[in-house]
């Protein structure tokens, strides 16, 4: 058993002419938070709809907690504990947010029978403590579609809590949040992070939020790791500087 | 006034009516035991339809499936089923009491149960299909099925058979069938009124909303998605079995696979009413069917072109439906609302005031 | 029935001269299903709407060019009216906004109050003008006075923009169950409606052509389906350089691409659509008037139709016309061979049997990735 949750290994993607990624190789340590930053159109959301089974890749291996994933489908990986949010917000819209948090419990865990499950008062409860946790309480029986689109970000990001993944992958969770909440968001990630255990893998362009956030960071640019280490050898990295300033 | 007693007395005066009326008005015996069926279909289509977002065009298939399996069960049980299609045969086929009822209830079983098997081997094939294509494929899956059965000899081909007669009074027959639909549809209602209360429910809400989150929250799309559709087999079967009964002669193209009056009966009357709730196809089959009888009546000739102008206007015009209609305008009646709101509006007064 | 399906497939391997019959022959039907398809794929693409009514666009085309042939007109000249009546029916009219110019300033209780004048002024023309002696409604009002108040509806209904103002507008932006439910109404308003007017009965124009017969009497041509061929190349022609060449074309073509961004630069998507929507009811009201010609028809038969150019466009894929007319012309061969093999009574249930087949096929390309995803 590795350290590390997971292993991208020389993985390349391209669409028609266009290369997205290009020997794309990195590792997410277990229990810590790893940050991916790039500019845009550095093929991050690209690298993430790769380890999440969105689409094929041309070569290279994932592996998720030792186990090659790159041919699984999206169910099968989420169903190993590995889950993702999505950059453009995606909840349930016309169900309110307790129904979306119930029905985002861990469905790895669950048998055929499970299916036809009631609503037991445990759930319940998980369901309003973590609605509770992001801030959504007084919310809950609204529709999920009628909130504001920071509000459905916090929505996504308790449902995955929800599941009880091992790893989740956060795709930008601060684009389109109001700057006086972000801090809180931040602390929560973090909490996350340490109270349930969970690693957490996050794409992010607010540098000064990625640079409290994470232990880990790896820099993209052109498809292709430009740079990784630590926030503060990263954020002196010359290389990563130009690529931000647009300088080549 | 108490919701909870509201809803009761609901319960009471439908069970009622269903119970009473066919007693009080005999004569229309024939057309409530159709009202039933549409409210089975219309019930059945929105398990798909409604609350899970695939709009089939092609449910009718297992009405005719069951409804063909049970004839074929009820007759081939005590006679030879090739020489009882036989258009030279021209025999005699009597059915006694006993046979008559053995045979329904074995063939009512297979009905069900063949049209749960379709619905699991072709759920395989056509969950493949998304959007327009899921549509005109389940479309063609009942017309193909329609041109099947009608070469088919052994069934009696386009032709059709007749059922074993009913061995007793004529009006003991439509009582009996009265009953069984009334009682499907009621088992129908109570089933799913329990389904959409499980994990289920919320589930295949999930794939309606966002199917492509569902997976990634690593919900069994598949699985839930077959699941829905052979229990939506399952009680079309059923229906398809008694109406075939209830009708005595069955037909592959206008009685058993119908996709162009009842298949599509079942998507305007789920329309009507409002797609995605439990009453809303209810009260849209009853409204359809009084709208369906008056135009049938008064608009003879024209009826058709009556119908096709509702489907415009229910499908551009009127979409949500009675009950969205009311969900918009009433949202606190189906439990959407802000807790604390009215709270903290009276903490701010409070605090106005000092 | 096997037995009957293996011998003839042993006729067609023994006779290849036989088989060539089938090859031109479905050629020259396949151009007119071609043409139907392409209309299809035009609004599938520019506004994602499956027109469902579009085989009884067609058939109302043919019935055009019918109803102009029992006057004694030639059935050529039925092409350029069917065009028209059908351009108009579509939503012709809406471009012209008339909505705006005669109704902008009334409300909504003045504007139902005109219609209902209208209507009535209709009824009561219709009872002056012609009194047939049927009273079948009501015992002292004669039938004449409720088809005048249908007439001045229907002209109501064209004026104001037709099908597309009425239907297809709301449904645009909609999902895509609506769109195909909203044309499915349509269709059943339309064929239910052409039976009322022309009759259940199956009718044809005859050209009183002589048949050409080619390679020993084993290839024949019915100079009737020659005819349609050509008028639907040179109709495809004109309507592919209009797509390229005009202002109204270039239009349509950025707006199917991405119709937020005409709409920023200025394009009138409204009015885009409409047209779109009424060009291709004319483009269908034209091959109508060819199918006249070629085949028998009956009010019934334009869901075939629709099914077909589904089946097409569904094989070809969305914005390729090299590929719609290739799998037009494809679908005519395998429907002539296929009426030859299993038996012409099957047709419906051949046009079906391809419909799943070619849904089979994009499954099995779909099931081979990783993901699928397509809508």
């Amino acid at each position: 058993m590795s350290d590390s949750s997971i292993v991208v290994d020389n993985i390349t993607k391209t669409f028609g002419g266009v290369v997205a990624n290009k020997d794309v190789s990195l590792k997410v340590k277990k229990g810590g938070i790893t940050g991916l930053i790039g500019p845009n159109g550095s093929g991050k959301t690209t690298l993430f709809n790769s380890i999440v089974g969105h689409h094929p890749i041309d070569s290279g291996s994932i592996k998720f907690e030792d186990q090659e994933i790159s041919t699984f489908r999206v169910q099968q990986i989420a169903r190993l504990g590995l889950l993702r949010t999505f950059q453009q917000t995606r909840i349930y819209g016309k169900m309110n947010c307790v129904e979306n948090m119930l029905i985002s419990i861990p469905h790895r865990k669950t048998g055929f029978w499970d299916m036809f499950a009631s609503r037991d008062s445990e759930t319940q409860e998980n369901a309003d403590r973590l609605l509770e946790f992001v801030g959504l309480y007084e919310k809950r029986w609204l529709r999920a579609g009628d909130l504001s689109f920071g509000q459905q970000k916090l929505l996504e990001f308790a449902m995955a809590l929800m599941n009880e993944p091992t790893v989740l992958m956060l795709d930008e969770p601060t684009a389109g949040i109001n700057p006086t909440l972000i801090n809180g968001l931040i602390d929560r990630l973090k909490r996350a992070n340490e109270e349930f255990g969970i690693t957490l893998f996050v794409i992010e362009h607010n540098m000064r939020v990625i640079m409290n956030l994470a232990d880990h960071i790896y820099c993209l640019a052109h498809g292709q790791m430009l740079a990784e280490g630590k926030p503060d050898e990263v954020q002196n990295d010359q290389r990563v500087i130009d690529a931000y300033l647009g300088a080549h | 006034m108490n919701t909870g007693f509201a809803k009761s007395v609901l319960y009471v005066c439908v069970l009622a009516l269903g119970i009473f009326l066919p007693i009080i008005f005999p004569a229309y015996i024939g057309q409530m035991t159709l009202l039933w069926l549409m409210v089975i279909f219309a019930l059945t289509w929105d398990i798909l339809g409604g609350q899970m977002g695939y709009n089939s065009l092609g449910n009718i298939f297992f009405f005719g499936v069951g409804m063909y399996a049970a004839a074929m069960i009820q007759v081939s049980m005590y006679y030879d089923l090739a020489e009882y299609t036989s258009p030279a045969g021209g025999g005699i086929y009597e059915f006694s009491f006993s046979q008559y009822f053995t045979g329904m209830t074995v063939g009512f079983t297979v009905a069900a149960l063949v049209s749960v098997v379709f619905a699991i081997i072709l759920g395989r094939l056509v969950f493949g299909l998304r959007g327009p294509y899921f549509a005109i494929g389940t479309l063609a899956i009942a017309t193909v099925a329609g041109e099947l059965v009608s070469t088919w000899e052994l069934v009696g081909g386009g032709g059709g058979l007749s059922l074993p007669n009913f061995p007793g009074e004529p009006s003991g027959s439509r009582t009996l069938f009265y009953s069984m639909m009334f009682l499907l549809a009621i088992a129908t209602f109570s089933f799913l009124k329990w389904l959409y209360s499980t994990r289920f429910g919320l589930a295949i809400n999930a794939i309606r909303d966002d199917e492509e989150k569902a997976e990634g929250m690593g919900i069994r799309t598949l699985q839930h998605k077959t699941v829905a559709w052979s229990i939506s087999a399952f009680f079309l079967g059923i229906a398809g079995a008694i109406f075939g009964n209830f009708n005595n002669f069955i037909e592959p193209l206008e009685v058993a696979f119908p996709t162009t009056t009842f298949g599509i009966f079942m998507v305007l009357m789920v329309l009507l009413g409002g797609k995605g709730t439990l009453w809303g196809p209810v009260i849209g089959a009853v409204l359809f069917h009084i709208i369906k009888e008056l135009t049938w009546t008064y608009l003879l000739g024209w009826q058709w072109v009556a119908l096709g102008v509702l489907i415009v206007i229910t499908v551009v015009y009127f979409q949500q439906g009675i009950m969205g209609w009311l969900m918009e305008k009433y949202p606190h009646w189906f439990g959407i609302r802000v807790e604390g709101a009215k709270q903290r509006l009276s903490d701010m007064m409070d605090e106005a005031a000092k | 029935m096997l037995d009957n399906i293996l011998t003839n497939i042993d006729i067609l391997i023994g006779a290849p001269a036989l088989a060539l019959d089938m090859v031109v022959n479905g050629l020259l039907i396949g151009a007119v299903f071609a043409l139907i398809a392409y209309g299809l794929a035009l609004v599938w693409g520019v506004m994602n709407v499956k027109n469902l009514a579009q085989g009884d666009f067609v058939i109302l085309g043919a019935y055009v060019a019918w109803s102009l042939f029992n006057w004694g007109i030639h059935p050529f000249f039925g092409i350029p009216v069917a065009f028209g009546v059908l351009w108009l029916l579509g939503g012709g009219l809406y471009l012209f906004d008339f909505e705006n110019k005669l109704a902008s300033n009334m409300s909504t209780g003045r504007r139902v109050l005109f219609f209902a004048g209208f209507c009535l002024i209709g009824g009561l023309l219709g009872m002056t003008i012609v009194d047939n002696g049927n009273y079948s409604v009501l015992a002292s009002v004669p039938d004449t006075f409720f088809i005048g108040i249908l007439i001045a509806v229907f002209f109501v209904f064209l004026v104001f923009g037709g099908i597309y103002g009425f239907v297809i507008r709301k449904v645009i932006e909609r999902d895509l169950f609506t769109s195909l439910l909203a044309t499915f109404g349509v269709a059943i308003v339309m064929q239910q409606s052409m039976n009322l007017i022309f009759g259940s009965d199956e009718q044809t124009v005859s050209l009183g052509m002589e048949s050409i017969s080619m390679l020993n009497n084993n290839v024949t041509i019915q100079p009737t389906r020659l005819v349609a061929f050509l008028c639907a190349i040179v109709l495809a022609i004109a309507v592919v350089m209009f797509m390229k060449r005009s202002r109204m074309g270039q239009a349509i073509r950025a707006t199917s691409q991405n119709a937020r961004a005409a709409r920023i630069m200025g394009i009138d998507t409204e009015k885009v659509y409409a047209f779109t929507f009424s060009l291709n009811a004319a483009i269908c009201g034209a091959a109508g008037a060819l199918v006249a010609v070629i085949w028998e028809f009956q009010p019934f038969i334009g869901l075939i139709f629709s099914i077909r150019s589904f089946v097409v466009v569904t094989a070809a894929g969305l914005g390729n016309l090299p590929g719609v007319i290739a799998a037009g012309l494809g679908m005519g061969v395998l429907e002539q061979t296929g009426a030859f093999v299993i038996g012409t009574q099957y047709q419906q249930a051949i046009v079906v049997g391809m419909l799943v087949i070619v849904l089979l096929i994009k499954l099995v390309i779909a099931s081979r990735k990783r993901q699928v995803i397509d809508t």
